[in-house]
């Protein structure tokens, strides 16, 4: 319990920070059309394609003779970007046929 | 100098998610505001690389590169190339990518974390668990919805009672992750996690029909998004904890809002086994006759109405038959025929799904109508063709409260003048359930590959 109670304290910032972008993440998408659903759902697919960010950084701080560590943080950073590159292109190809149109 | 700079980084692309969300919103900006949300992308990835500090090998560079090398082009390639009917099991596949990703850093971690001499703390292990489980299962999951989209695995596989099944092996397996937040495990135990946390993914998703992946996707979308937010708790990295708690929250809502349109709560989604229930007792009911009609009488009904409401729905884009409707569309209207599109929220894969679809046949966007306004024209509209709809048209919904799909809003077909339906058999629909629409008397029924016999139709009405 104390240790618990101590975890909060500790970060308490983040958890303020983590509360406050929870709201933003409804208030953001709060009315949206139906028919904007799928490019949209595409759209926070890239986004939380971030997670690559924590991947170069596990790289970037992985011992070199680690060679299973480098191997699956080769192996993340891949995903990860086939996360980045391919919702923010495919996101972009839905949105692209909406607007030619308009 | 380097990392205040990079926070600076991190907050811009931190803003550029909030922007880039907010635009997605609105047809008009949607492309900008997923274009700012990739330029923060970049420049977080930009400045990862460049502004840490500390001696790295330059040999851990050649390999970030070459992994960023790769990715972006089978990225790129796939997803430029991808047929727009395919593409919610390409999201689904990408979404899967980033869980991997998540689950992979944090095996990473706690291998790095295991090996050096100082004990983890229990802030660290909960992150790693949490991004190991979530990331794992959120990966699993989404290369079976993957499958089920583009049907290699065709039905739901359902153990008997797999409910409880499920739950206990949920169960069993958030008191494993707890047992290694508490004991701090040992690398195999990770692994073994690691492969349960998959396990469930797969017996999470397998038993849930085709129809309800669009939920499935988005709700495994905000898992991911949740499984940064932890490699973001774990690295006290800003812009993971943005991007992956703003997607974590926005994809649940969107979740909901899905769920709303199809008029169904998310537990019975995932619990409930749609149809399964009350197959049985429909069927047992008389129904009347099936009447067919002949592509010359159709050319005839449609080349002299004066108004016709087209119904498309996933049959349609199965067909690919987007471009054929189109120029279906373009004929009539030479006669002087008016002619609508009636779109339901969920109609085709993925709400919003059909609209994508037929703007790429360059159909008028104005012709699409939505199912709110197109509702009170029906009562006026000569013809209603429906092609490859079915639940979205079924009059149960409204008049039947012992069907499953009792309360979904429907599009009021059944009270138009004529009405022919598009079928290429008289199988159900994905949710199994019977149609009494097929049954009235002012259907019917077309039979025959969308495609095929709309070009027939087409080719029928230019004779007149």
């Amino acid at each position: 319990m104390r240790e618990t109670l101590a975890l909060i304290s500790q970060h308490e910032e983040l958890l303020y920070f983590i509360v406050l972008s929870i709201f933003v993440g409804i208030e953001v998408i709060g009315g949206v059309p139906t028919i904007l659903h799928t490019p949209l759902m595409s759209g926070a697919n890239a986004i939380h394609g971030v997670v690559i960010v924590g991947a170069i950084f596990v790289m970037l701080n992985a011992d070199p003779s680690n060679y299973m560590a480098l191997i699956l943080g080769f192996l993340a950073v891949l995903l990860g970007t086939l996360n980045v590159v391919g919702g923010f292109v495919v996101t972009d190809r839905m949105l692209e046929m909406f607007k030619k149109k308009k | 100098m380097g990392g205040q700079v990079l926070g600076i980084f991190y907050l811009i692309a931190s803003v550029t998610f909030i922007i880039g969300l907010k635009l997605m919103g609105n047809a008009k900006t949607a492309r900008n505001g997923n274009l700012i949300g990739a330029a923060g992308m970049i420049l977080a990835i930009l400045g990862t690389l460049f502004l840490h500090h500390g001696q790295v090998n330059p040999v851990i560079y050649i390999l970030i590169f070459l992994a960023i090398l790769i990715g972006t082009i089978i990225g790129w390639t796939t997803a430029k190339k991808v047929q727009m009917t395919k593409m919610p099991e390409l999201v689904s596949m990408f979404n899967g990518m980033g869980g991997a990703c998540a689950a992979l850093i944090s095996l990473i971690e706690f291998n790095h974390q295991a090996l050096s001499a100082e004990s983890i703390s229990k802030g660290t292990l909960v992150s790693i668990m949490a991004g190991l489980v979530i990331g794992s299962v959120s990966f699993s999951g989404s290369i079976i919805a993957f499958l089920k989209l583009n049907g290699t695995m065709k039905n739901p596989i359902r153990l008997p009672s797999y409910n409880v099944i499920n739950t206990i092996i949920l169960s069993l397996l958030l008191l494993f992750a707890g047992y290694m937040v508490f004991t701090g495990g040992s690398l195999i135990l990770a692994y073994a996690l690691f492969a349960s946390a998959l396990f469930y993914g797969i017996m999470f998703v397998i038993p849930i029909g085709g129809a309800d992946m669009p939920v499935v996707i988005s709700l495994l979308n905000s898992f991911t998004g949740l499984a940064a937010a932890f490699g973001g708790f774990l690295y006290h990295n800003k812009v993971m904890l943005t991007g992956g708690i703003l997607v974590g929250s926005a994809g649940t809502l969107l979740t909901l809002i899905m769920c709303k349109a199809m008029n169904r709560p998310l537990s019975n989604v995932i619990f409930g086994a749609f149809g399964a229930s009350t197959t049985a007792e429909t069927s047992t009911e008389t129904k009347g006759n099936i009447k067919d009609i002949a592509v010359a009488d159709l050319a005839v009904l449609m080349n002299y109405s004066k108004k016709i409401v087209i119904v498309p729905g996933y049959g349609l884009a199965v067909a690919q038959a987007q471009h054929v409707i189109h120029e279906l569309e373009i004929l009539l209207e030479e006669r002087g025929v008016e002619v609508k599109y009636a779109i339901h929220p969920v109609a085709g894969r993925m709400p919003g799904h059909m609209n994508v679809l037929l703007a790429e046949a360059n159909v008028d966007y104005g012709k699409l109508v939505e199912m709110d306004e197109i509702n009170p024209e029906f009562e006026s509209t000569d013809v209603v063709l429906v092609v490859g709809a079915n639940d979205v048209v079924n009059p149960a919904a409204k008049n039947n409260p012992s069907s499953p799909i009792y309360g979904m809003p429907i599009l009021e077909v059944d009270k138009a003048k004529n009405i022919i339906v598009n079928k290429r058999s008289m199988n159900a629909g994905y949710a199994g359930i019977e149609n009494d629409l097929f049954y009235d008397p002012k259907t019917s029924m077309f039979f025959g590959d969308a495609k095929k016999a709309l070009t027939e139709l087409v080719a029928e009405i230019k004779t007149l």
